[in-house]
């Protein structure tokens, strides 16, 4: 079996697994670098998801836990973009999943004891496959920053976690979108694990008024990026094999 | 390339609520059933087994909130979705003992390789997830072999899950004299 390879990972663009201003990596970092060796089927390789399993309200975070005729409390929005990969090609049919703080910064999860409340219509998650042009919606209301133990004051920039799954395992990510103008960004020990600015301005997500719907729904754009396949890469070795 | 990856950040303590809902306790969210809760879903051919472990941190403590997911061949060594048989799970360590478990089928050799699991672990703390293997101890001569192994040198025995009365078991150090071996991929 041939398959296209997946570009090696610039780790210096990640942040380090040992980012010290965020306490938490400190025990869980792994302390000699990783193995690289030739990518193998087990990484070029990975899971395939349909629509099939995909219900009509899954990527609706306003309706999808909300009781009948009601909707979660905040301020709508939608979060829209384009899963690309490196070579700026769209990725389609691809799972995404989301997963969010309601409007006070509370998540429904059983260790989350922040003082602000729980809201009845939100649960907080969602998901979609990506569209033949790597396009990709949800509908849900804006998160609230929060607090975390940190050692200090640390608040989270309002923020929405995604998890993305690309055509090969090697390319899995889990990656945090964040809002444009959000005065935490700069003073967040997570967002600032992330060694250049300009990485971290690639999960700003830009307030969209083309996509804002008059008297209803504001919208905001946020593209996602998956290693590239190389297919030149793949053409040249089967001209050389 | 014109983009560059969007850059990873840690996954949280609160990855649950995406990944695994109805073990966070939105139990009616995707109808009822966890993504990847279930790989074998009808009567593969190949050894079905428990595949267990837990992550540990650097001083020893195992992670309570870590999400694992298992990518593999199926009975033959084949990848993709195959007769009764997904190919990936995702499991959450459990909230108490972080113990994590995965009902599976050992898998074939692939491509010439020792047969394999991969592993891809994330976790609040975790800043990018981490990709291992686990091998199993009852094929020496194919671990023998095999590359990655072999590239490991004499910290292989890491990525060498063991057997158990129900399958395999390997704990996954992130830190300390054991720590496993993770993989650039
Ligand atoms: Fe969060």
């Amino acid at each position: 079996m041939t398959l296209p390879e997946i570009a090696p990972r610039d780790r210096d663009w990640h942040p380090p697994a040992l980012a010290p201003a965020y306490r938490s990596s400190v025990l869980r970092a792994p302390r000699h670098a990783p193995l690289r060796f030739d990518h193998t089927a087990s990484e070029l390789t990975g899971p395939v998801f349909g629509q099939d399993g995909i219900g009509p309200d899954d990527a609706d975070l306003l309706i999808n836990y909300a009781r009948p005729g009601e909707t979660a409390q905040g301020a709508r929005i939608v979060v829209h973009g384009r899963l690309l990969d490196e070579g700026g090609r769209p990725v389609p049919g691809k799972l995404i999943e989301i997963w969010q703080a309601n409007a006070g910064g509370r998540y429904r999860h059983k260790k989350d004891g922040y003082l602000a409340p729980l809201d009845p219509n939100f649960g907080g998650c969602g998901r979609c496959v990506t569209g033949p042009d790597g396009a990709y919606a949800f509908r849900t209301v804006a998160p609230g920053p929060y607090p975390w133990p940190n050692g200090g004051n640390d608040w989270r920039p309002a923020h929405i976690h995604f998890s993305v799954f690309g055509d090969g395992f090697a390319q899995r990510l889990i990656t945090q979108m964040y809002f444009e103008g959000d005065p935490h960004i700069p003073l967040c020990p997570i967002v600032q694990s992330i060694p250049r600015a300009d990485a971290v301005d690639r999960l700003v997500a830009r307030l969209d008024m083309e996509a804002t719907v008059p008297m209803d729904i504001r919208a905001y754009r946020f593209d996602i990026v998956l290693r590239g396949r190389d297919a030149t890469i793949f053409e040249n070795r089967m001209e050389g094999t | 390339m014109v983009l560059k990856e969007s850059a990873s950040q840690t996954a949280g303590p609160y990855v649950h609520i995406g990944c695994v809902p109805s073990f966070a306790g939105l139990e009616d969210m995707y109808g009822g059933v966890d993504p990847g809760s279930v790989m074998v879903t009808g009567e593969p051919a190949g050894r079905r087994i428990a595949f267990t472990g837990a992550v540990f941190d650097g001083e020893g403590a195992p992670l309570c909130d870590a999400l694992i997911e298992v990518w593999q061949a199926d009975g033959q060594g084949n990848h993709g979705p195959s007769n009764g048989f997904t190919g990936w799970g995702r499991q959450p360590s459990d909230g108490g003992t972080g113990a994590f478990r995965f009902d599976t089928i050992k898998p074939g050799a692939v491509d010439g390789q020792a047969p394999h699991l991969s592993l891809w672990i994330v976790a609040r703390g975790i800043n990018l997830g981490l990709h291992t293997r686990a091998y199993f101890d009852d094929e020496a001569e194919a671990n023998a072999a095999d590359s990655v192994l072999r590239l490991a040198g004499e910290r292989a025995g890491t990525m060498i899950a063991r057997t158990t009365p129900e399958g395999f078991h390997m704990d996954i150090y992130l830190q300390g004299d054991n720590e496993t071996v993770f993989l650039d991929v």
